[in-house]
């Protein structure tokens, strides 16, 4: 039998959290879906992980670092170039509240 | 003797040098070749040809004038629309990116341009390079050259297109599960997933750094070794980079596989796997033991799990890389200035990406959330560990590995793209090399029913030497790679 792991209501907080909105008809197949590959997902509760470390690289790499010195970098113009709107040297955003 | 446009890297450079060809009438060829077909494909979804020819007369004067030229001098490359080309708009065939003209190269740009490569244009692909069959691009899917009806495999299936059809010598994709390897197998080039960290990703628009990789995609190994060669090396803009010594990987290419120990884990045959695919790679494995190789089928269990773990582990990836879509300082924005912050941003990305884009964010953030990270993205991580464990006792025993890159032949347009999980399970086979970080290659290996069949090789961490002297070897003792599709 297959698990019901997601809720419509569920999806949509989710989309919520991630900043997305979905239309009525997405939600209804994002459920659906979502609860056939959450389904598919549970394969890997087959495996026993006790006591195993998480791999975070694969080459077990350290953290690499650098002495802080200013390189050159975009002008203000250039940063601003792609920017859908801007003010002055800002980028505009809408109203936060 | 061979046309213009149907040259390799390594001719067109030995052509130019011998001042046989200019690189302009290579570059003009190369050309020809898109304004003849790109309308049957749709490889592409930006061509640069003033500018490709204004590089490719610079190339000639600087050879006329006895001036040193770089190792890809003359050569037309094509580079996947993930990568930053400075100047040139790279879209990641979305509509969040349609008008984006990056700032500033990546590091594989600078370096293919330090080479005297000359980029011709940008290649389609699975909108943010998620997907296995390029039908998810806002721009249209690219078709597979060798029957239009169906995938060319994704998501970096531009760029295999348009080496099957000479529409470009070499090109540039990117490999998160097998977005390299699967497009290479169902157009039938070479396609190179290198060790994770030897080609910089700086300036690739990331979906999920910890397992994506850019790499070669070409019309035979050689080219590839050679492209690798250029791009290859640490780069301390990006801080997974691995500082090895730059290698000239042409130097590795021996029609020699003697006393090589090959395995054939039979978890990359499994059930779903097509009878003519599995005949057609255990025909090459036969191949490569009358060549002196000796093989034996094995197993590694964890590999069971690990189209999960990747989707997990990518997903995951995916909704926190792609919260910089946020339309405020490039991307695509809706225009209601009116409404309050939340609202836009939520709008931007609605409009913004597709329909995968936003399912693999969503699932992602909730495999992150509170309550289930433990469950899904930390358990995947640990399940990663004994994949890449499982992968370390293997190759005690083996040189390589091989298997099918693709289980199945090219598919229909339409016929898997309804159903996510579906689609999903194509990436079966390659999925795990990128868990574990290891190269992989996919080799024309057959056809099928007029439909290419691509073979696997995957070695330990940093041995592209390795894989791509086997892959070598079979392509000097058959003939798949010479082999055209009829548009």
């Amino acid at each position: 039998m297959k698990e019901q792991h997601l809720s419509k209501k569920d999806v949509e907080h989710v989309a919520w959290l991630a900043h997305i909105e979905l239309s009525e008809e997405e939600k209804e197949l994002f459920t659906e879906q979502f609860n056939d590959i959450l389904d598919y997902f549970k394969k890997i509760d087959e495996i026993d992980t006790e006591g195993i470390e998480p791999t975070y690289h694969v080459l077990d790499l350290q953290n690499v670092t650098r002495k802080d010195e200013i390189l050159p970098s975009l002008s203000t113009e250039e940063a601003l170039k792609m920017a859908p709107k801007t003010q002055k040297k800002f980028f505009k955003a809408p109203r936060i509240v | 003797m061979s046309q213009l446009h149907e040259l390799t890297a390594q001719q067109t450079i030995q052509k130019i040098k011998d001042n046989e060809v200019s690189a302009q009438e290579c570059v003009e060829a190369v050309f020809g070749q898109i304004h003849k077909f790109e309308d049957k494909i749709n490889a592409y979804v930006t061509l640069v040809e003033k500018q490709a020819l204004t590089k490719a007369k610079e190339i000639d004067k600087k050879i006329s004038e006895g001036k040193p030229v770089g190792k890809l001098a003359g050569v037309s490359i094509a580079i996947k629309d993930a990568i930053c080309t400075q100047g040139i708009t790279t879209t990641c065939s979305s509509r969040m990116l349609e008008n984006f003209v990056p700032p500033y190269n990546a590091e594989v740009i600078d370096r293919i341009k330090q080479a005297d490569g000359i980029i011709i244009g940008k290649t389609n692909m699975d909108e943010f390079a998620m997907g296995s069959s390029t039908e998810t691009s806002y721009f249209g899917p690219t078709l597979n050259p060798w029957d239009t009806s169906r995938v060319p495999g994704g998501s970096s299936g531009g760029s295999a297109a348009c080496i099957a059809t000479d529409e470009a010598v070499l090109s540039l994709g990117t490999d998160t599960g097998g977005s390299i390897r699967c497009p290479a197998s169902y157009c039938s080039v070479v396609g190179l997933k290198p060790t994770y960290g030897l080609v910089s990703r700086y300036g690739l628009i990331a979906y999920a750094n910890s397992l994506e990789q850019i790499g070669p995609m070409s019309k035979d190994v050689y080219d590839g070794a050679l492209f690798l060669s250029i791009i290859a090396g640490h780069d301390q803009k990006d801080g997974t980079s691995v500082n090895e010594p730059i290698k000239d990987y042409t130097q590795y290419l021996k029609n020699d596989v003697k006393k090589l120990k090959i395995g054939v884990p039979k978890e990359f045959l499994g059930e779903g796997t097509n009878p003519d695919v599995k005949k057609h790679v255990w025909d090459a494995v036969h191949k490569l033991e009358e060549l002196g190789a000796v093989y034996e089928e094995t197993s590694l269990p964890t590999l069971e799990q690990a189209l999960a773990t990747y989707y997990i582990v990518a997903m995951s990836e995916a909704s926190s890389n792609l919260a910089r879509f946020d339309g405020l300082r490039y991307g695509y924005r809706v225009d209601k200035d009116e409404a309050d912050w939340a609202t836009v941003y939520s709008q931007n990305r609605k409009t913004g990406f597709g329909a995968e884009v936003r399912r693999r964010i969503i699932l992602g953030t909730y495999a992150l959330s509170a309550g289930y990270y433990n469950k899904y993205y930390l358990k995947a991580l640990k399940v990663r560990t004994l994949i890449r464990k499982n992968f370390e006792e293997a190759y005690k025993k083996f040189d390589v590995l091989v298997g099918p890159t693709m289980p199945f032949p090219p598919f229909k347009i339409g016929e898997k793209i309804e159903d996510p999980l579906q689609l999903y399970m194509s990436d079966v086979d390659t999925v795990s090399a990128n868990l574990a970080g290891l190269p992989a290659i996919s080799v024309p290996c057959g056809f099928t029913q007029g439909l290419p069949v691509g073979l696997q090789i995957l070695a330990p961490h940093l041995r592209e030497d390795l894989v791509l002297q086997v892959a070598y070897t079979f392509e000097q003792n058959t003939d798949y790679n010479k082999i055209k599709p009829e548009l």
